[in-house]
């Protein structure tokens, strides 16, 4: 079974066996995947990737090149290769199966006259 | 009024030459996310460079914008130090300036929040926030080069060496600061000094590396006399708007 991982927001990549032409200079800037939180309240929001030496660095750089338009006030950076994906060739195993079960969605409650702040 | 303005247009050209100085390393950056990081210091030095030239052109009373000040002086009428114009040299040389510089203008900054000048107190109360990230990320890659490999560490040291002698001139005081320092309108160097050796001292020792040695103290630009480099600086600056008066998009 192979594993995966995260792939700058481009889904998923093998851990193993995946050819590469990264040389030594890329191989020491590993990539870190963004989130970004917009506002209190709300959760962190994946919002892209970007390469940098070491965690500090990234966080400087991710607040360099995701929040110079005002666009949050937290941010994470993540290792994409600590990050682990579902693998594609599951996709029908992990999600299928959820998809003729509507009664989870919770669209079948009555909901009482009058009731407000739902 | 013509004091205040003369000393706010020594702090205009300081952030709009370092400005300058950093925006050639657009698309020449060891890496993308380093190309945008450098556009924003460079952006928020123009960003107080606008305030300054606009305000000191203001109490000129001259009828001179930011545009005729930036755009259509010659070399002497220039008051930046020195230090602001030089060459970027590779990215070792120009993290060590960034260092000497955001070390400088962070305490600078602080000092001018209260000055009694409402319009420079304004400048500096936005600056103060976006030289301390200077700050942050100056120290951090002279950490980063200093204390990296034996290239990173010769290459930081060697710009290091190039840009230190420079920093002199940032707190020599002359009769326009004196006159300011009493009416509390400038910063007082020897209040700024301290504060910025011992920021650099300590970011220097943590990155191994050496505090240069020498007596040597270049000057001259708060004065108009400036190094040969800046006037290739002023013809990229300049040649458009000269070439083209009033042009606009």
């Amino acid at each position: 079974m192979t594993d995966y991982t995260a792939a700058g927001g481009h889904g998923a990549v093998p851990t193993t066996g995946v050819p590469s032409d990264e040389k030594g200079a890329r191989r020491s800037q590993p990539l870190w995947e963004v989130f970004v939180r917009s506002r209190r309240g709300l959760s962190h929001t994946h919002v892209g990737s970007l390469h940098a030496p070491d965690a500090h660095m990234a966080l400087r750089n991710a607040r360099d090149l995701y929040t110079r338009r005002q666009e949050g006030v937290s941010l994470w950076v993540v290792a994409a290769a600590d990050i682990v994906a579902s693998s594609p060739d599951e996709k029908d195993a992990f999600f299928d199966p959820a998809g003729d079960k509507p009664y989870r969605h919770p669209t079948f409650y009555d909901v009482p006259e009058g009731l407000t702040h739902l | 009024m013509r004091d205040t303005a003369a000393y706010a247009l020594r702090l205009g050209d300081d952030a709009l030459v370092l400005g300058q100085r950093l925006c050639e390393w657009a698309a020449r950056s060891p890496q993308i996310e380093e190309d945008v990081a450098l556009l924003n210091l460079a952006l928020d030095q123009l960003g107080a460079a606008r305030s300054l030239l606009t305000h000191a052109g203001e109490l000129e009373g001259a009828g001179r914008d930011e545009d005729d000040l930036a755009y259509l002086r010659d070399e002497p009428d220039w008051t930046n130090a020195l230090l602001m114009e030089l060459d970027g040299g590779d990215f070792g040389k120009t993290m060590a300036r960034q260092l000497l510089v955001a070390a400088y203008q962070l305490p600078l900054y602080e000092a001018l929040t209260t000055s009694a000048d409402e319009g420079i107190a304004g400048v500096a109360g936005k600056a103060v926030k976006e030289v301390a990230y200077h700050l942050d990320h100056a120290r951090s890659w002279v950490v980063r080069l200093g204390d990296g490999t034996e290239e990173s560490h010769r290459r930081v040291q060697a710009g290091l060496d190039e840009v230190w002698p420079y920093a002199a001139e940032l707190f020599e005081r002359d009769a326009l600061t004196e006159r300011l320092l009493a009416a509390g309108v400038a910063a007082d160097p020897d209040e700024v000094e301290p504060q910025w050796r011992r920021t650099v001292e300590d970011v220097l020792a943590e990155a191994t590396l050496t505090v240069p040695e020498t007596t040597w103290r270049p000057t001259g630009g708060r004065t108009g006399r400036h190094t040969t480099g800046f006037g290739y600086l002023l013809a990229e600056l300049q040649h458009l708007h000269r070439s083209h008066p009033g042009a606009s998009w």
